[in-house]
């Protein structure tokens, strides 16, 4: 039978295309059919603003928006040290991740007895949100800062380490065996092998991990700190300042739009021949 | 071979829970002693009266459950009733793609937590509130996979069905939809995953009742054990909902269950 | 290399005589233009195909013969030239292809529909056409799919059966709507050479019984010769008649002829131009079809 619809590659890569951004920078054709409708976007938020009642009343227009941030935010020292505070935050947490992820990953998939104790408490604790983890990291960890890296950490972390599992459990045999039966040692068929064909698994791991990673982050910080993007955000509804409510969102989106950019780009010079979707 | 996984993966259970154990009660550690034991947790858990109030034989903690169901539930059901559909026109046209991709292109990148605060404001209410954020993560998911699905449908069937006189109609039931319903199904599962996901952290940062709210309720109540019956609780409601997902999927698609080839 | 409008006559007139399905091909062009480099795929080609004719076209891979398939089909333009059947107008430069019924195409790599079961799949297609209800249509696909001696399988669903008993049944589903012509893009290609040989055996049983039109496209000669009337050789990209070869050998046809003297002499007047036209491909790096 032909192979047509098939989902069953992988879970994971489906849920990458979700989080890779739509734009890309080098295709330098002009989509004219978006560019109107995020043209009618802007259009329709104006009107309801202007002419709709009840909810939208607080609300600004997109002017007022851009005109709140230059005049306020864009020289602001507290602004760009919100952007530095999320993004470390992300970056620690994410980095640690990776770091303790893959080899846990690894081991999960070539090691069977470490895969049949360690396994299933890996799916027990995987569905729990990272966000439910909030109050037992701030009682566990001294510092408000590290019980927020651990909830950064824990999202991309357990992506990870599926997506590191499954590529491993999913390696032909037959390339090892080939390998094997042209003299390689273990050591050489591991680094030249295995860790090669990790690669895209890796790569999709990551682009969902750091979207999972500024989500949980801006969460974090509105609910455990007083400094960073999310926090920021939250102040804006604490003091019911719109603006600063969409200012907050606009950054955050920006900011994990590059994080991301950062991440497909370190994916595309790991993997030269890999078509990215 | 099946008993012996079977067997290891208690070890590993039983192993993990003792770890928890011990690290809380003997490890001379500040961080570890404030956290609560695995048997306090399941006594609690399992106790007809609980010291804080929560537990399998309370009242309190089924409405908890009830109410994230809820706005779970209600949330799929709209981003599956919007999303399969949007996907749809997206995959099959590539006109309506052009529009709407941009348009989701530019909204996709703000993490759904972030909309929490604009959502209060605009909704005027945290119920709704919750579910929108809820709904947009669901969306995006299922409408993304469906779209994925689509086009991922071989075009000689788009042919095949043309050639033995298929109107335009007939190509959206009997060839669009099935061919895509296996991705929209990995979607699915996807979308409920995510939805919870997100339903926790709208409750605990914004609202009354629900099982993330209890989570938040119980840590600045100090009732810490509850915060781990609250999480476990989450978790498998998490699992059996996408396990039911998986099992509708299964019964819907029985045509994917391949079993060895007749004589040919 | 223009080739003039040649006669092609069935070798015998078997009592039942097809209804209609006489092809006219003239002067048929197509040009593909992906991002402004104008490619053309099929130059001037000209054919004319008898009612009731099996008549095979043969060339290296990607050189354009399923074009010219998928232009008899319906699925896509003509860039210049005009296609004819029974004296009606199919395709032209200005006319939106339109696929029908009348000339069902059966696909390389199978396009049985997999989510219906193989009744269903059969009876598909007069039921969309509404000229039948369900009930007759799957009554019919019944009879039909008995005397293809494949009612053993109509419950089963594709996946379940051989890669040659999902073909029988895709030729049995184009069968169903009488199709003035059937048209076959490298059905047996993907198969291993026993179910291959089979299958030959099926579709020439079922060619003696219906001697419906059939246009078949390979890439191997050997099987062309072995099921046609005339071969069609073409060249590579832009592709064009090279060689028209007249089969004369007897029907109903037997393997046994595979090792006769004049099956050879008919292998050997094709295969150079066949040879050198695949040389041509691979020294050009042409990729193959999907």
């Amino acid at each position: 039978m032909r192979k047509t619809t098939a989902p069953s590659s992988k879970l994971s890569s489906r849920l990458a295309a979700l989080t890779f951004p739509a734009f890309r920078l080098h295709t330098w054709r002009v989509n004219w059919r978006g560019a109107v409708s995020v043209g009618g976007f802007l259009l329709l938020w104006e009107l309801l603003v202007r002419f709709g009642g009840g909810g939208f009343e607080g609300i600004p227009t997109l002017a007022q928006v851009l005109s709140t941030f230059w005049n306020k935010y864009l020289t602001s020292d507290r602004y760009w040290q919100s952007w530095l505070v999320s993004f470390e935050r992300v970056g620690y947490g994410f980095s640690l991740a990776q770091l303790l992820g893959i080899p846990l990953g690894l081991l999960l998939g070539t090691r069977r007895v470490f895969h049949e104790v360690v396994y299933p408490l890996v799916e027990l604790l995987r569905p729990i949100p990272p966000l439910a983890w909030v109050p037992l990291s701030i009682l566990f960890w001294p510092t408000a800062e590290l019980s927020i890296i651990f909830i950064t950490f824990i999202g991309p972390f357990f992506i990870i380490v599926i997506n590191v599992h499954d590529a491993v459990r999913s390696l032909r045999k037959e390339h090892l065996w080939l390998a094997r039966s042209l003299g390689a040692t273990r050591g050489y068929a591991f680094r030249r092998i295995i860790l090669p064909a990790l690669i895209p698994s890796i790569a999709v791991g990551m682009t969902l991990g750091i979207a999972v990673s500024w989500n949980v982050v801006i969460a974090a910080e509105m609910i455990a700190s007083d400094v960073g993007l999310g926090r920021l955000t939250w102040e804006g509804y604490v003091s019911h300042t719109a603006t600063t409510v969409i200012v907050g969102m606009i950054s955050i989106g920006l900011a994990g739009y590059l994080s991301a950019l950062v991440v497909s780009y370190a994916e595309r010079r790991l993997m030269p021949w890999h078509k990215v979707t | 071979m099946r008993k012996r996984r079977f067997w290891m993966m208690w070890v590993g259970y039983l192993g993990a829970a003792a770890l928890w154990y011990g690290s809380v009660k003997w490890l001379p550690l500040d961080s570890f002693r404030r956290l609560p034991d695995p048997i306090t947790v399941i006594a609690e858990w399992l106790s007809p009266n609980p010291t804080f109030g929560v537990s399998a034989f309370t009242h309190p903690y089924y409405m908890h459950i009830l109410y994230s169901t809820y706005r779970a539930t209600a949330a799929f059901l709209l981003a599956v009733l919007l999303g399969v559909p949007l996907g749809i026109c997206m995959g099959w046209s590539k006109s309506f793609h052009g529009y709407a991709s941009a348009l989701l292109g530019l909204l996709r990148p703000i993490p759904p937590l972030a909309w929490v605060p604009l959502a209060i404001l605009l909704f005027s209410g945290v119920e709704s509130a919750v579910i929108f954020v809820t709904f947009l993560v669901a969306f995006f998911a299922t409408t993304l996979n469906t779209v994925v699905g689509v086009r991922s449908i071989d075009q000689d069937y788009f042919r095949a069905a043309a050639c033995l006189g298929a109107s335009r109609r007939d190509l959206l039931f009997d060839v669009v939809i099935p061919g895509a319903l296996p991705s929209i199904f990995t979607g699915l599962q996807i979308a409920m995953g995510a939805a919870w996901f997100s339903l926790a952290a709208g409750e605990m940062i914004a609202a009354q009742y629900g099982l993330g709210f209890l989570i938040m309720e119980s840590y600045n109540l100090i009732q810490f054990p509850t915060i781990v019956i609250a999480m476990a609780t989450l978790g498998i409601i998490g699992f059996l909902s996408s396990a039911l997902i998986r099992w509708l999927g299964t019964r819907l698609m029985r045509w994917r269950e391949q079993s060895l080839g007749l004589a040919g | 290399m223009a080739v003039a409008a040649t006669q092609f006559a069935s070798p015998h007139l078997s009592t039942q005589t097809s209804a209609g399905g006489c092809l006219s091909i003239r002067g048929v062009c197509k040009t593909y233009d992906p991002h402004g480099a104008c490619v053309e795929a099929l130059k001037d080609c000209s054919l004319e195909i008898d009612a009731g004719a099996f008549v095979a076209i043969v060339g290296p891979s990607g050189c354009g013969k399923s074009t010219l398939l998928n232009m008899i089909a319906g699925f896509d333009t003509v860039s210049s030239g005009q296609i004819y059947m029974d004296g009606r107008l199919l395709a032209a430069p200005d006319l939106p292809p339109r696929a029908g019924p009348d000339r069902v195409v059966v696909f390389q790599n199978g396009a049985l529909f997999p989510w219906k079961t193989v009744l269903e799949n059969v009876s598909y297609g007069p039921v969309r056409q509404r000229t039948l209800t369900r009930k007759q249509a799957e009554k019919k696909a019944v009879e039909l799919l008995r005397a293809c001696k494949l009612d053993a399988v109509a419950g089963a669903y594709p996946a379940q059966l051989s890669s040659g008993m999902q073909r029988r049944v895709e030729i049995a589903r184009a069968l169903m709507n009488e199709p003035r012509v059937l048209l076959l893009d490298e059905p047996f290609r993907a198969m291993d050479s026993v179910s291959k040989t089979t299958m030959h055996r099926h579709l020439l049983d079922m060619y003696r019984m219906s001697r419906k039109t059939i246009l078949f496209i390979t890439h191997d000669l050997e099987e062309a010769i072995y099921l046609a009337d005339s071969v069609i050789v073409m060249t590579t990209r832009p592709a064009m008649i090279k060689l028209v070869i007249s089969v004369k050998l007897q029907r109903p046809r037997h393997p046994r002829i595979l090792f006769s003297r004049e099956y050879l002499e008919l292998k050997r007047e094709a295969a150079e131009s066949v040879h050198e036209e695949a040389r041509k491909a691979f020294e050009r790096g042409e990729r193959e079809q999907a």
